[in-house]
This record gives C-alpha cells, structure tokens and sequence, in this order.
C-alpha cells in the first residue's frame, strides 16, 4: 500500500489527480474501521491532516466556510455559538476520542444515512466546496449526498469545506441510540428556524437511504407559525408537524430498530425539538 | 489423576520473572499488580505475543450454518509465497473431536458444517494478511442445507438429526413434592412466558495464543484459557501425543466471562506450529471473536406459580427449553444448574421442573457468569412480582414471606446449607435509602434517557423502582471431583524471606494473584510474595468458572501455606522455643517475644509444601432430579432505580443498590469490582446485549451493533457487603463474581415494568417494547402504578421480528 502525506493542498490535489483510486484518510475513524474489518485494501492511501487549509474555518460573503478538517471536539469548542445546532449534533458523535479525530469532511466522505453531522448541514442549506487541479466547485449538500455512502465527489476531488450560514435562530438536534454513549443513530433530526425568512429546516436522519429533509412538515409549520408576535403553538400543531415528519420517513427494519419505531420516534423528536427550539425564539435568545 | 511435568529440554520462551508485591493481607483493601500497567498500555495481552521468526494463523470458517461438505481443496493456497502450511481435518493426528463434557465437536469440519463461523480448515503464514488471503484461496464445496434454528423443532420426532445421538442434549425433570395437589388448593395462579436473548461474553481481549514447537515432537503454547489442565488434555488429544509433550503457559488475559472454558483456537496454533517447525501465533479480530467462542444460552421459559391468598407459595411449575445451539460445550451443566435454580431462592414445598437442551444450527453455547442462573432468574423473579400484583403485595414482602433459610430443603432435595440469609440481604435494599428524585426539567442532558443524543429535557420520562434476588452455586457440582492444587515455597532472597506460589489457577482479571499473595502473608507472616505465572508444569486448579477460584486455589494456597508453617515450626521448636508459636514480619515470635528471624532460622534452606485441594463431595441428580448436588449457595439481592421516556422507550439507570454475602471479604477492592463489574453485564442483559441471529445467521458480530454499556450507562452503585462466614470454607468465604450479574437484569426489568405498567416479557428489552410498538404505530400505553406493578398482567405487544 501506498501512503502519501502531503504538507500542502495543491500537492494533495496532484497526488489525487494521479492516483484517483487513492483513498483520503483525515480522522480515519471511517476509513480504519474498513481497512480493520477487511471491507477495503486500498492501493493507496492520501493523509490530508498535513495539509493546514483543511483544520481552519472563517468567515466571508455572509457564510462560514469551516474546512474538511475541522474536527468535532472544535466545532463544538469553536463554533457552538455560530452553528449550534452542528455542535448539537457533534457532541452526539461517538466518545471523546473520536471527536478529536473524526471530521465533518469525513462525514460527507462516508455519506451514511446515519451520519451526524449531516442534517444539521441540510436544514441549514449548506454547500459542499470541492476541488481538482481543475478548480472548485460548490454543490448543495442534498445534491452531494447521492444515496447510501455515496457522494457526488468525482475521483479526482477533494471535500475542501462546507459553507453554511452562521444559525439566524434556535437550531436543535435530536439522535436516539439504545445506548446513551457511543451509538449509531437509530434515527435522528435536525432543525433550524430562521425567522428573518419565517422558515423552518427540518431533516430526518437514519430515517432513509440518505438524510431528507421533511418538506412538507416544514411548509406545514411554517405557516401555523406566530413568527411575529412570537405566540405559544397548540398542542395539535406539535403533534401535527411530527406526524409529518414521521410521513418523510422510509425506514427500514434492522438489528438497530423495526421501521415502525424509527418513523415513530422521529416523530416525537420533531415535536419536542421543535417546541424548544421555539421556547427559545419566544424568549427571544 | 495428576501430571508432573519436567521442564521442556529447550525452554521456548523466557520465562519473565514474577513480580515481588507487598502488602495486603486478607480481609485489607489490596491494590492489583497488574493494574497500573494495564491502564497504561504496558500489560502483555495474549494478542501482544511475539516471537522472532514466528508464523501467522488464520482459520477458514463456514459461511453457512448447516452444510456438507463435499470436497476441500487446498492447493492454490499452498502456492502462494509466504504460506507455510495449510491444513483440514486430515491433519489432525489424534482425536478429531474436542468439547468439554462431551467430544463432538470437530478440530476441523469435515463431511459436515453445523453453525456458520464453523472452522474448517487452518493457515500459517510469513504475514497475517497472507494468512488471511490465502483462506480466500482454499475451495470448499458445499452442499447448503436448512439450518434447524428453533429448539422447539428440533425436538420433534421428525426433526433432522443433527448429531447421531439425537437432538435433545439434556433433560432434567425435577419433581419435588406433589404440585397436582398443591395446584388444586391454590387461591392464586400466576403464569407467563419469559425469554431471554444470546448474552455475549463480549470479553475485550479476543481469543489469542502462540504455540512454540520444542524441536522434539511436543509443543509449548502461551494462552489465554480459564482451565490450562483441561485445555491441555483436550490439545494433547488431538494432537496424538503425551500430556506430558504439551506445556500451557497462562499469557495475559483480557477476560473471560466463561468464553474461554472451550478451546478456540489453542489446537489449531499447536497443528500449524508442529507442521511448520516455527512457532504461530493466532489472534482473532472482534468479528472472529464473535464466532470463536461459546455465547450465553437464550432460553424461552413456561412458568406457572401458585399461592396462598396471604402469599405463601404452594407451587412452580417450568418448562425451560435452551438452545445449545450446533455443539455441547458445557450445555449439560447449564441445563443441570438452570434446573436447580428454577424457583429461586425461595421455599417452595412442591415442584416440577422440565429443562431442556437441544442442538440447533445456531452458533454453540454454553458457560457465562451465572451459568443457567440467570435465565430463570429472569422468570422466576417477573413471576413473583406478578404474583404480588395479583395479591395486592408489596413485591419486596412478598419475597421476604418465602425466602429459602437453613434447614429447610430445596426443591432438588437438598438442605439449605447456614448461613442462607435472603431474608436479610431482601430487607437490607429494601432499607436502603431511595436516590433523591431530582426535579427532571432543566437537568444536565447526562443525568437524562438519552443522554447528550439530547431527545429529552424530561418530556415522558418516568421513575421506576424494581426488585430482584437470586442465587447461585459456587465450585463445580454434581459428584463432580473438584481440586486445585497450590506450591508454596518459602525461602530467603537477598536477606529478606520470599514466598513463591505456584498455581495453574487462570487470573482473567478478577484478582486472584492478588488473593494469593494476601493469604500467604497472612498465613506466614511475610510481606514480600512472587505469585509465579501460571502453567501446567504445576497440578491442576480447575477452573476459573463457577466463581470458584478464590474458594478452591484459595484453600489450596492456604493449606500449603499451613504445611510450610508447620515444618518451621518444627524446627524453631527443634533448636528454639515450642511455646504459641507465630510469624510476625519474618520473625519468629513466641509468647509474643521474637526468638530467630526467619532469615537467621533458613539461612540457605527452601520450604516448600504442595498441596491438593479438593472440596467436600457432591451427589448427581437421581431420576427425579433430587441430590445434594451442589457445594456452596451465594446470594444476592438487587434494586434497581429507573428513568425511562416512556414515549421513546430509552432508559436511564439512575442507582443498583445490592445487597450480597460474601461470607467473607477477602479483597474488599475487588469485591466492589465484581460487584460493579456484574451489575454492568446484568444491565446489559436486561437492555443491550444480545446476539441477533437470523436463519442461523448472526446479524451484529462487532461492537458497532453488539452493544454493551458505556460508563456513560452505569448507574451508581450501593452496596452492602455481608460477612457471615460459612462454616465450611476457607475463611468463611462464598464465591462472590457471578452472583451481581444474576439478580441486577430482573431487578432493572422490575423497575421498567414499574415505570411503564408494562409486561416486558422478554430480555434485553428495546425500545420498541417500552412503547408498545411491534410493526405498527404504538397503541395507547397502559397507566403505571405507584411502585404498585398494577400494568403486569397486560399484555405484550411486541412480535417477533
Ligand atoms: C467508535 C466510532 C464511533 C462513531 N460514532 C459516530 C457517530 O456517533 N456519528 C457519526 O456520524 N459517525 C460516527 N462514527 C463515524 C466517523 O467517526 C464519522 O463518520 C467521522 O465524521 C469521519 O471523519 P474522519 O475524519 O475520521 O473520516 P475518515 O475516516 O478519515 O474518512 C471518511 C471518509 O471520508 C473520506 N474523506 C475524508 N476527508 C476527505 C476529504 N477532505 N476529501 C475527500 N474525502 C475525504 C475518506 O476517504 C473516507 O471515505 C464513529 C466511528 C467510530 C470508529
């Protein structure tokens, strides 16, 4: 096996421009469990964790654009406040030590229905920034994820960045596991209101072949929504908008949990969410 | 009988010197000498085994639970640079067979595969990725077959046979007084239906040896086991030489939980190393690990109870039916004991106990701490608290009513050996002091169902309080010849006394070098001790299973301590004084006045005394399934505090608190290490754990989908310590490992019916039944009672999936 560990993102591209079969590793939690369980031997291996763009994150035109590399322990060290609700989902990540290792960008590399960090970027629209010796480009994070551990990355691509708003209001994120540590999403949800827009971002995770965001549970809701005067939502409304959100769902039945309770439970992570997400906004936080 | 072995003629493997520890005598908090390094990273595993020059095993297995095979080949492997030696059943020189109680279960398959993962055939190579690739190389033909995955069918008369001696591995029927009368004058009936799931041992240092060849035809190996004696025996067997040519050497365990009673891979390294000349070592990887060892017995139990109405029990009937799954293992003595323990520790004047044992094509079982215990203990104790709730009972008095004492006698006929105190330990957690309710609303997300997964800020969840108690034998049972054997050697090292032990008692992690070493500076009066590494050049210590270690090897110790106290006796009496002899710190005291240092007394001389231990005897069961069949009883009662989100179905375990005699407490800091130890694998029975398997298939060999509790689901833990010493054993002590794990899942179940008024028939209990959902959306949840289990007798709605 070949390793590469290029200490600059241009050599990084080349490398993958040349060998597009080689496999990016950052944190590696995703990539050495493969190689540990024999499901992968690649020829080739690129370390990014040299390359000093991908741990840092800023601010411009209006969005954060946060690095591949940034990893979980800093997002919710770094950016619990500008991305609250990708804090939320990052300290539902496995133990201490995997999120010091393990990365958003690997995240999206992995592309698991049940990958974390994923709903947080869908409610918020963000956008996955890729990049060749041939440029960059930047793709929705819905486009990106084109089905279960699959992307739209092309061989020869590197995941840069994401983009993605700072919270413009109370955002959450819900996972049930049947352990209460280290445990793979059953199923899960996030949120975002953003009431600048009077609009909700509501996605379902663990709950279909890939995150999806509950369209109709969000047009729903929004429009029962008092944004201006800030009212109390009735107890039908609640329930309602979980209702819908358990409907986005087309869950499947397996060694973690039969489809009926995952498109249950992610029902009433919607409801509760979405009431403290609005307790919040009614408090004016 | 007992094999003396001489050093091998070209030793294999330095031997590293034994730690010197001091203090801590019997009864006084000792710290391990293993524990730093192991925290550390410093500890040698049996996976971190290394020789210059050595090999790699790996093992071919069956993708499919039942199959013949019709033909192996094996030549492409072979010519793959790097492989050494590829082997089948053909190479097994001896016998073909191995297993515990009974030998049917092949070295290496042949003519038929009876549970996926099934071993047949075995690689040695430069590289273990040779190794590995070259398994993808061997062909083997194999004609599928169904595999018989349900108890129950396999059996009926026209079920297919899957060993030649029939399907049904064991029957026990106890019959125990006349249950047709005493049904008829019962007020009160309660049955139920109770199920329990494969437990995995889930030990973290999976199954891993090194066999060295010594040049003359015999073979050293270095292993993690629970018996080297019997490991030895069954590998010299098959191996076709001498017990004599086959020298085990305990290499660090990462624990056992009874996975390591059956051999894994310990022949297989021993037929690659003398083929090859070089040594081989095997280390199998988490998902292996899963099929490398036996599992808990999942177990579907019938019970019916009848009482009086003021709630004095009158009768039990059971039916217990185990799946054994494709090998017997140590099935026979799970089927025994489960028999036995079926009631619980409670007087119950007539019985009758059907148990049963049946191959199948799922993945073999057989021991895990609690050994048949804690299956029925799982029913019998859901029995009781239906019985309370039928009565209007406080589930706890009900208990305290009915609770086994002295004198009385068991329904396998047995008398309740003093000190039986169930009655105590039963008040002792109901006394405890209940964990303060804390306000729900705005808790740190840790203290919630769910934890930091962040589902609850207190919505749904409700408080429930559980009770359970059982019991257990300790040593080995049944007219079974139980011994273990201890050397003692005492000497002078650099001035200073030294005692050395010897045992081939196996340390999996629960302490006993520890316990050794304490009871030799107690019984000789000397601070520094060498617990030498355990190995068959050595008598046998049996087992560490059946929470007998510290009881037998204890005893063995201490007798062989007495011995060499006895002969310096006799020589300061000789030269000395002959008046209230004692050792205290390497002097001789007598009259409580130092007559010689025990240095000045040996000079150069060693003492050294080995001693046999064997415990009182044991009786079969007759046909009626009554005997004085069992040592020793421990027991142990449990209450468990829950937090459930009834809506979601998650729990949080707020506190156990239990109550145990251990007649004595020989190390109180690894007593509490038990204690926790066993409370955490009994919670993960009761939420977590189980091995799912589908057509025979198993669907979550890893840690990702097998879960076991994080320290982020442990509960604090209260613990009352009892010491009422039994008269008859070393110290007083009862065996204390296995008892925390046997009543903790029942007591946490308890407490979950408690807060959801649901039956919760059925261990590990997932979410889906805490909610009430099968493959449909969750009906209206049944009302809890106050701690009143007023929703039990409701039904479950969970269905099969
Ligand atoms: C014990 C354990 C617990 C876990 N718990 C969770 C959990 O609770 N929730 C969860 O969502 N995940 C969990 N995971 C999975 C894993 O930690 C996450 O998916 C993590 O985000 C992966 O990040 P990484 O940097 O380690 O990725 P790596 O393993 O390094 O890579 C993952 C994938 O992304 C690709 N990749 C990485 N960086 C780039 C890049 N810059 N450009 C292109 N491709 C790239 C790799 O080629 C690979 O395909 C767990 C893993 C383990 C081992």
């Amino acid at each position: 096996m070949e390793f590469h560990s290029p200490d600059s993102w241009r050599e990084a591209l080349e490398v993958k421009a040349a060998q597009p079969e080689a496999v990016a590793i950052f944190g590696g939690t995703d990539v050495m469990v493969d190689l540990n369980f024999d499901r992968e031997r690649p020829g080739a291996v690129l370390d990014l964790t040299r390359v000093p763009e991908l741990g840092e994150w800023g601010e411009g035109d209006g969005r954060l654009r946060v690095g591949a590399g940034v990893t979980y322990t800093r997002i919710i060290s770094e950016l619990g406040s500008e991305l609250p609700g990708l804090a939320m989902a990052s300290r539902t990540v496995g133990s201490p030590q995997i999120r010091n290792r393990g990365t958003v960008g690997g995240n999206l590399g992995t592309a698991s229905p049940a990958g974390d960090a994923l709903p947080p970027l869908y409610v918020s629209d963000a956008e996955v920034e890729l990049a060749s010796t041939n440029g960059t480009r930047r793709v929705p994070v819905v486009e990106f994820i084109t089905g279960p551990k699959r992307n739209a990355m092309r061989p020869d691509e590197l995941i840069a960045a994401f983009h993605i708003p700072r919270a413009e209001g109370p955002q959450q994120y819900a996972k049930i596991g049947t352990r209460n540590a280290m445990v793979i999403a059953v199923c899960a949800f996030g949120l975002a209101l953003r009431p600048e827009r009077k609009r909700v971002g509501a996605c379902l995770g663990s709950a279909a072949p890939t995150p999806v965001r509950a369209r109709e549970a969000e047009e729903f809701i929004e429009s029962v929504l008092d944004w201006d005067s800030r009212g109390e939502i009735g107890d039908t409304e609640l329930r309602r908008f979980g209702e819908l959100v358990g409907e986005a769902a087309s869950p499947i039945s397996d060694v973690r949990g039969t489809a009926a309770y995952r498109t249950h439970a992610v029902g009433v992570l919607a409801r509760r969410t979405l009431g403290w997400a609005w307790d919040e906004y009614r408090r004016g936080e | 009988m007992m094999i003396e072995q001489t050093e091998p003629a070209t030793p294999t493997r330095e031997r590293p010197d034994a730690p010197v520890t001091t203090p801590g005598k019997v009864g006084e908090h000792t710290e391990r000498a293993d524990g730093v390094p192991k925290v550390k990273g410093e500890f040698e595993y049996s996976s971190d085994l290394w020789m210059d020059g050595m090999l790699w095993g790996a093992t071919l297995r069956s993708p499919h639970p039942h199959a013949n095979i019709w033909s192996i080949d094996t030549a492409e492997a072979e010519e793959m640079p790097g492989v050494q030696a590829v082997l089948t059943h053909e190479d097994v020189p001896g016998r073909k067979v191995y297993g515990m109680e009974v030998p049917d279960q092949p070295v290496l398959a042949w003519e038929r595969v009876r549970y996926q993962g099934e071993a047949v055939a075995i690689v040695a190579a430069d590289h273990p990725e040779t190794a590995r690739r070259a398994l993808e190389k061997i062909s083997v033909q194999y004609e599928v077959l169904d595999p018989l995955t349900d108890p129950e069918e396999a059996m009926k008369e026209d079920a297919p046979r899957l060993h030649l001696s029939g399907n049904v591995l064991k029957r026990i029927n106890i019959l125990h007084g006349d249950v047709a009368e005493a049904s008829a004058s019962a007020d009160v009936v309660v049955s139920g239906e109770y199920e329990v799931g494969m437990q995995d041992q889930a030990f973290l240092g999976p199954e891993s040896g090194l066999a060295v060849p010594d040049g003359q035809g015999g073979v050293d190996l270095y292993i993690s086991t629970q018996w080297l004696h019997l490991d030895r025996d069954q590998v010299a067997d098959s191996l076709g030489l001498d017990p004599e040519q086959v020298r085990l050497t305990l290499s660090g365990v990462g624990g056992a939980f009874g996975g390591r009673e059956d051999l894994s891979m310990q022949i297989h390294a021993c037929l690659l190393a003398l083929e090859t000349g070089r040594p081989v070592k095997m280390a199998y990887n988490r998902e292996e690990s899963f099929f490398g060892h036996v599992h808990r017995h999942p177990a579907k139990m019938r019970y019916e109870h009848g009482a009086t109405r003021d709630g004095e029990l009158l009768y039990v009937k059971a039916r217990l039916v185990f799946d054994g799954g494709a090998y017997a293992s140590s099935s026979i003595a799970v089927c025994t004991n489960a028999a036995t323990f079926a009631c619980g520790p409670y007087e119950v004047p007539n019985a009758r106990i059907e148990s049963h044992m049946l191959y199948t094509n799922n993945p073999p079982c057989g021991a895990m701490r609690g050994f048949g215990a804690v299956q029925v203990c799982f029913a019998h104790e859901a029995q009781m608290d239906k019985l309370a709730n039928e009565l209007g009972m406080d589930p706890l008095e009900l208990r305290i009513k009915n609770a086994v004492r002295p004198g009385i006698r068991f329904p396998f006929g047995q008398e309740v050996p003093p000190p039986a105190p169930v009655r105590v330990i039963l008040e002792r957690v109901g006394d405890m002091p209940l964990p303060e309710e804390e306000e729900v609303m705005g808790r740190d997300l840790r203290r919630l169902p769910g934890g930091v997964s962040n589902v609850t800020h207190g919505e749904g969840v409700r408080r429930g309080v559980g009770y359970a108690v059982g019991y257990k034998n300790i040593g080995f049972s049944a007219g079974f010849d139980d011994y273990s054997t201890a050397r003692v050697t005492l000497s002078i090292e650099e001035g200073e006394p030294l005692v050395r032990i010897h045992t081939a008692a196996a340390e999996v992690g629960q302490g006993l070098i520890t316990v050794e070493a304490q009871i030799a500076r107690t019984e000789l009066g000397v601070e520094r001790v060498a617990v030498l590494q355990a190995d068959t050049r050595v008598g046998s210590a049996g087992s560490t299973s059946a929470s007998r270690q510290t009881y037998m090897t204890g005893a063995a110790v201490k007798q062989a301590c007495e011995q060499v106290r006895a002969r310096i006796f006799q020589k300061v009496r000789e030269e000395y004084a002959d008046e209230d002899l004692a050792i205290e710190d390497g002097d001789i005291v007598s009259g409580g006045e130092s007559v010689v240092s025990l240095a000045e007394l040996l000079g150069g001389e060693e003492i050294e005394e080995t001693v046999e231990f064997h415990h009182r005897e044991t009786e079969p069961l007759d046909e009626r399934g009554q005997g004085n069949a069992h040592l020793q009883f421990a027991f142990a009662a449990h209450r468990a505090v829950v937090e459930v989100d009834t809506e979601l179905g998650l729990v949080r375990v707020v506190e156990v608190a239990t109550a145990q005699d251990v007649g004595k407490a020989m190390n109180p800091q690894a007593l509490e290490g038990q204690i926790e130890g066993g409370i955490a694998q009994g919670l993960g029975l009761a939420l977590l754990e189980e091995i799912q398997i589908k057509e025979g298939k198993i669907q979550n060999a890893s840690f990702t989908d097998y879960l076991i509790p994080t320290i982020l689901d442990m509960p604090s833990v209260r613990a009352e310590i009892l010491e009422l010493a039994d008269p008859e054993a070393p110290y007083g002590l009862k065996g204390a490992g296995e008892p925390p794990t046997i009543a903790s899942t029942p007591a946490i179940v308890a407490a979950l019916r408690d807060a959801t008024g649901r039956e919760l028939a059925r261990v590990p209990v997932k979410p889906e039944q805490i909610v009430g959902i099968a493959e449909k959306p969750p009906s209206e949840p049944p009302q809890p009672g106050s701690r009143g289990y007023s929703g039990i007798g409701h039904l479950d709605e969970r269905e099969e999936h």
